[in-house]
């Protein structure tokens, strides 16, 4: 039983991070219809941040966190205005090398500042985990988790309850007629390009401290970020939360009680199973927005 | 007039033709290791290391008279790239012998390409049993393979007091070599081997086999893994709350990475590693060490790289002893003159003997291996 409660509270932490990986890349794949290969770098990106803010420019750990976030936010509108705004109406195929060009821009651009040696982003909380039915989280993972939540919430309220949330849900759902109403089309685009990389570069401040920083720390987490998009629908935000806890339960439980080595292959064994049933993905719906 | 022309056009082309002659002849060595990838850092470490070597030989005036040139190639840590480096290598930069290609995945997929080429290479990292055991006259190798670390560990096992072991190991060649090696090992010895958990070389989160691991009457846990997984699980298992003896294997711990990033986290747990660089003067060539220690630092790198780059450092030296021995730059030649190579590297004597089926044996020499204990965030030989 203690063991169960372990992996449950496992699966929880890190489907608070997935489903912050999955929500940003549902906005720009599933909504703007963009094959975001660069959702791994902007994720790497976000740690480096944070790294850098919290060492270099010696900030405190809570003040490091909005400023990966906003720096993942700046970077991803400097993404879109350079590369995808030339390119719209281009065909998928141009965008997505042009994208696949971009990420291994930025992971190289890492690995060739940074080098190759992973760094630690150091934790203000206690080493010692807090420790309850036999169960131990660390102080930072709950952190995490929390913050997960909150941001979660956030960009629920921000596309459900804004006039920037109604507006992009307009835009995706037909461009012209939102110019036609009045909606800055350009912006929308850039907007929310931004905003899904300031979520995986959340994600990538969130887990540094609790993990690693190297520039291959995106890679696996690109793939499980497409994973739970087409998982939970594509362009759905409650269904990449959903998506993200769900793999992180498939992972963690796979693992611990059929085989650690087909750890990573569990969730895609889940997605597999979805797909065949619900093509569409758990939460599709008709409208596909929001 | 014509005749003045027709030589200065003979004396130009002359010039011509004349010309790469001037360029300076230097003897090639081929480097294919993991520049990008999980194992970047590992890998530019040797890489490094093998620099240092080449530069002090080079000063010495080089072997065969002519200077030795490195050819450094990325293999991404990726075994598809790891062949087609060996390839680029082999047949574009015509290099005669070669050192690579650090992971135990990565110098097996390498290994045919020597068979077809017949171009001999020093494996200066993997510890994959199967690259000597495979019968291929091509390989010769200076690190340990997790049989002989498992046979160097053996009589510690009772010192320690181990019962029963669970294993937590890297999910490729090197890895579940490891955990097959060291479970023969410890089964002979009586000791009981619980779970053999196995993690992916990209994997950052070892919760799940680490609360399967905690929930076991195990009382050591036996680790093969790279540095930056073995900081991630050391800072894991304090979070999880497991507490049980820590055995790590396979020498690229790098002991002072993991006391920066993994701190109090480490605290107590034991590795296994080849070289001693917090006392230098404990190895077998102190001089050497020495130098390789301040050439090291000289160069601006962390102290924490050397216990990766030595093996850089051992196999350039090693593999231009077998160059000045064998006489000529012939891959044959150089293939049989590291049978007769006998030197003193920084973990011991370098001298191969024999592994693998008659006829067809690999190269295996034979390093020290010392267990290491972090202590109060410092780090010292354990004594038994």
């Amino acid at each position: 039983m203690d063991q169960f409660l372990q992996h449950l509270v496992n699966a929880m932490v890190l489907g608070g991070a997935y489903a912050l990986l999955g929500i940003g890349l549902t906005l720009i794949f599933g909504i703007m219809n963009v094959v975001n290969f660069t959702h791994g770098a902007l994720y790497t990106f976000g740690a480096y941040a944070m790294y850098l803010a919290s060492t270099a420019l010696g900030m405190n750990f809570f003040l490091a966190l909005p400023f990966a976030i906003v720096a993942g936010l700046a970077l991803g509108a400097l993404l879109e205005l350079t590369l995808l705004r030339p390119l719209r109406g281009a065909d998928i195929d141009t965008t997505m090398l042009v994208m696949i060009g971009a990420g291994i821009i930025l992971q190289s651009g890492t690995l060739w500042i940074f080098g190759g040696v992973a760094k630690a982003i150091p934790s203000p909380f206690p080493d010692a985990p807090l420790q309850f039915a036999g169960v131990s989280i660390s102080w930072l993972r709950l952190f995490v988790l929390l913050a997960a939540a909150a941001l979660i919430a956030l960009a629920y309220a921000m596309i459900n309850g804004t006039r920037l949330g109604r507006a992009m849900r307009a835009t995706f759902q037909d461009a012209d007629t939102a110019a036609l109403m009045g909606v800055n089309v350009r912006l929308i685009y850039t907007a929310t390009f931004a905003l899904g990389s300031s979520f995986a570069a959340a994600a990538g401040a969130l887990l540094g401290p609790v993990y690693v920083v190297f520039p291959q720390m995106g890679d696996l987490a690109a793939v499980k970020a497409f994973a739970i998009v087409i998982l939970g629908g594509l362009g759905s935000i409650a269904g990449a939360t959903i998506g993200g806890f769900v793999l992180a339960l498939a992972e963690e439980f796979g693992a611990g009680y059929v085989s650690s080595g087909y750890r990573d292959a569990m969730g895609f064994l889940i997605i597999i199973a979805v797909l065949l049933m619900k093509p569409t993905g758990l939460f599709a719906r008709a409208e596909r927005v929001g | 007039m014509p005749t003045h022309r027709i030589a200065s056009i003979a004396a130009l082309a002359l010039g011509l033709m004349a010309a790469p002659a001037v360029a300076e002849e230097t003897v090639k060595i081929g480097v294919n290791q993991p520049l990008t990838g999980p194992f970047a850092a590992s890998g530019a470490y040797v890489v490094n290391g093998a620099k240092i070597a080449a530069d002090e030989i080079n000063a010495k005036g080089g072997v065969l008279g002519k200077k030795i040139q490195l050819v450094i190639e990325d293999n991404k840590s990726n075994p598809t790239e790891a062949a087609a480096v060996a390839e680029k290598l082999i047949t574009s930069d015509k290099t005669p012998v070669m050192m690579g290609a650090w992971g135990s995945s990565l110098t097996l997929a390498v290994m045919p390409k020597l068979e077809e080429y017949e171009i001999p290479m020093l494996v200066e990292t993997s510890s994959s049993g199967k690259i000597t055991t495979s019968g291929n006259p091509f390989v010769f190798r200076i690190s340990p393979p997790s049989a002989l670390e498992a046979e160097m560990f053996a009589p510690m096992v009772e010192k320690l007091g181990i019962k029963k072991v669970d294993f937590l190991v890297i999910n490729n060649d090197w890895g579940r070599g490891a955990a097959a090696d060291f479970g023969k090992m410890l089964k002979g010895k009586g000791v009981e081997v619980g779970l053999t958990e196995t993690m992916d070389a990209a994997a950052q989160d070892m919760s799940a086999q680490l609360a399967k691991i905690k929930g076991t009457d195990a009382d050591t846990i036996m680790i093969t893994a790279a540095v930056d997984q073995l900081t991630l699980l050391f800072k894991q298992m304090a979070a999880t709350g497991v507490k049980k003896r820590v055995v790590t294997t396979g020498g690229s711990q790098n002991p002072d990475q993991i006391v920066a990033q993994a701190g109090s986290a480490a605290e107590k747990t034991m590795h296994l590693t080849t070289f001693l660089p917090w006392s230098p003067d404990k190895t077998p060539d102190p001089k050497a060490t020495e130098y390789f220690l301040a050439e090291w630092k000289k160069r601006g790198y962390p102290f924490a790289g050397t216990t990766e780059s030595f093996r850089g450092y051992d196999g350039v030296r090693t593999i231009a002893a077998a160059i000045e021995k064998a006489g000529s730059v012939e891959p044959k030649a150089i293939q049989k003159a590291f049978w007769d190579v006998e030197l003193t590297g920084l973990n011991g004597p370098i001298k191969f003997v024999k592994s693998g089926p008659e006829g067809k044996e690999s190269g295996q020499s034979k390093p020290g291996v010392y267990l290491i204990e972090i202590s109060d965030g410092q780090i010292a030989e354990v004594k038994l």
